[in-house]
């Protein structure tokens, strides 16, 4: 993926993102992650059923990684079973963290091919999967 | 100012982050080697020339310390690792003992986190109730602190200068109030005492808590002042070598008077003995003329700020070197970030205050934070790149 197609997707899903609300509903997971660097500040409220992500919400305040990283998250994974969003996360963090990947299933993720070459934002586009984790842990506890 | 005394400039980087820690001259620098070179000994156990040394030095630091922030006595002067440390030490080695159920601390929803949580614990171990005191336009006013005051507040514990919006409080107003009513007051000086003048005998505070890493002075030191008679009473958070007389196994003990019995342990010796090169470094400039430097610099900066039409300026009319913004519509991160990509230094985020949403109307700005070093050619080229910031996602992305 070329640059100026990276910088398109990213800037796109920062300025529009989807699902970007807060959920009053008890049958959505809510996780809260403050990151510990004193800034990003994400909300998910996620809604499973049989190990299957049915809804996805967004809420807060985060840079432009974050934003469109959580974005793209979520147009993925909607309808997803938990099996399958851990395999696209595993594969996802493969290619932060230069190691083999299989591009064919990342789609808009790969926009973020080149995140390391700035170390510092990697936890910016982790963030969003970092803070699904969480309520994929919520979940299978209560199973 | 005096830029060749700091090799980290050299780096062709412009630091505007001296709110989290300042750059160090060459002279402290030094000092920090030439103790492990020349003098390389532990304190109150010489016998022998280089350890008496050590202990000469130390006491100097110490009345240096002393003068700097025009205390009483030396034995005032406790070294600690930092304004954390500090503060942890007058809260729970003080103010526990102090302090009874039901009894009131004043502090700010501005308040570094290091002068908030230590009181949150008490709260919750006493039964004592932490109060804020309003802001008015994040400011705190005497009308406000005197309108906070009960009959059973005990405490107010503030920054002298906050690290988030910059404002410099009314301090020897707040302390004379207080003392009126018989309020002790407990002052966070991380962000002042490095950048005015601090004096502790006019102002009447009853304990101090600074940083040397904010003032060119090295990591890991930081002051404890009180008056003595309060000092006195506090009991050391930490028993060991340095702060007894003697110990028996019988278990009887006795403890060092002041300022030994509060710390206990080896110190940082190396660098407190280089902190001593910081406060001679500082006062050979002359605290007004720093205070005056950094004043005129902030009116600089935020004159020029105002010109470019898509930066939002939040602490305009605070006196301490702090701006606060942010362009609009961007997360201040992503402006940290382009900003870095040129080699400037400034930080993002809600600066470890994080009440400060509550009272902002926006979480979280860019703060550039000035010091003596900062130059109007800095500035500059700070408002050069910033005048491109309509390309941030080309170079950030
Ligand atoms: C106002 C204020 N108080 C306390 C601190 C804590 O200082 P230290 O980390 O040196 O203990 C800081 C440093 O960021 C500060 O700005």
């Amino acid at each position: 993926m070329d640059s100026n197609l990276r910088r398109e997707i990213i800037i796109d899903n920062y300025q529009n993102p989807v699902n970007r609300k807060r959920i009053d509903n008890k049958d959505f997971i809510h996780v809260s992650t403050r990151s510990d660097s004193c800034i990003d500040n994400i909300d998910l409220y996620v809604k499973i059923n049989n190990d299957i992500i049915e809804d996805l919400y967004f809420d807060g305040e985060a840079c432009a990684i974050t934003t469109s990283a959580t974005s793209i998250m979520i147009k993925k994974i909607i309808g997803k079973n938990i099996q399958e969003v851990k395999e696209l996360m595993n594969n996802y963090y493969n290619m932060i963290d230069e190691k083999e990947y299989d591009e064919e299933k990342l789609g808009e993720l790969l926009a973020y091919s080149e995140i390391y070459l700035q170390p510092n934002r990697k936890k910016c586009a982790m963030f969003p999967f970092e803070t699904l984790k969480k309520a994929i842990k919520e979940y299978e506890n209560k199973m | 100012m005096n830029r060749e005394d700091f090799p980290m400039l050299k780096n062709n980087l412009i630091y505007f982050d001296s709110g989290a820690t300042s750059l160090k001259p060459s002279c402290v620098i030094k000092e920090i080697t030439n103790y492990y070179e020349n003098y390389s000994a532990n304190s109150h156990r010489g016998d022998y020339d280089i350890s008496l040394k050590v202990d000469k030095m130390l006491d100097d630091t110490r009345c240096k310390v002393k003068d700097f922030i025009n205390a009483n006595s030396s034995r005032e002067i406790i070294f600690t690792k930092g304004t954390t440390e500090s503060m942890n030490m007058i809260i729970f080695g003080f103010m526990k003992n102090y302090l009874q159920k039901d009894d009131e601390v004043l502090i700010t929803k501005t308040e570094h986190a290091s002068n908030v949580l230590p009181w949150f614990i008490l709260e919750k171990e006493l039964g004592i109730k932490v109060n804020y005191i309003p802001l008015i336009d994040n400011k705190v006013t005497i009308d406000k602190v005197k309108e906070s005051i009960t009959n059973k507040t005990k405490v107010i514990s503030l920054a002298w200068i906050t690290n988030t919006i910059g404002d410099i409080r009314p301090i020897k107003e707040i302390t004379k109030l207080a003392h009126d009513n018989n309020i002790l007051v407990v002052i966070d000086g991380a962000q002042s005492v490095p950048h005015i003048k601090t004096d502790v005998i006019d102002t009447d505070i009853d304990f101090l808590a600074f940083s040397a890493h904010k003032m060119l002075g090295p990591t890991g030191v930081g002051i404890l002042y009180g008056k003595y008679e309060y000092l006195n009473q506090m009991l050391p958070l930490n028993y060991g070598g340095g702060m007894n007389s003697f110990f028996e196994s019988d278990k009887t003990m006795e403890f060092k008077e002041l300022p030994e019995r509060l710390e206990a342990g080896t110190l940082n010796l190396s660098n407190i003995l280089a902190f001593s090169k910081a406060i001679d470094y500082l006062e050979n400039i002359g605290m007004d003329k720093i205070e005056k430097h950094e004043k005129e610099l902030k009116k600089y900066l935020i004159n020029k700020l105002k010109e470019i039409d898509n930066i939002e300026i939040y602490n305009e009319g605070t006196d301490s070197g702090i701006v606060l913004f942010n362009i609009k519509n961007i997360f201040s991160e992503d402006t940290s970030n382009y900003l870095n990509h040129y080699h400037i230094c400034v930080r993002a985020g809600n600066h470890c205050a994080k009440m400060v949403k509550d009272e902002l109307i926006i979480k979280n700005t860019c703060r550039i934070s000035l010091y003596l070093y900062n130059t109007k050619e800095e500035i500059d080229k700070f408002i050069e790149i910033m005048k491109g910031n309509k390309e941030i996602f080309k170079v950030i992305l």
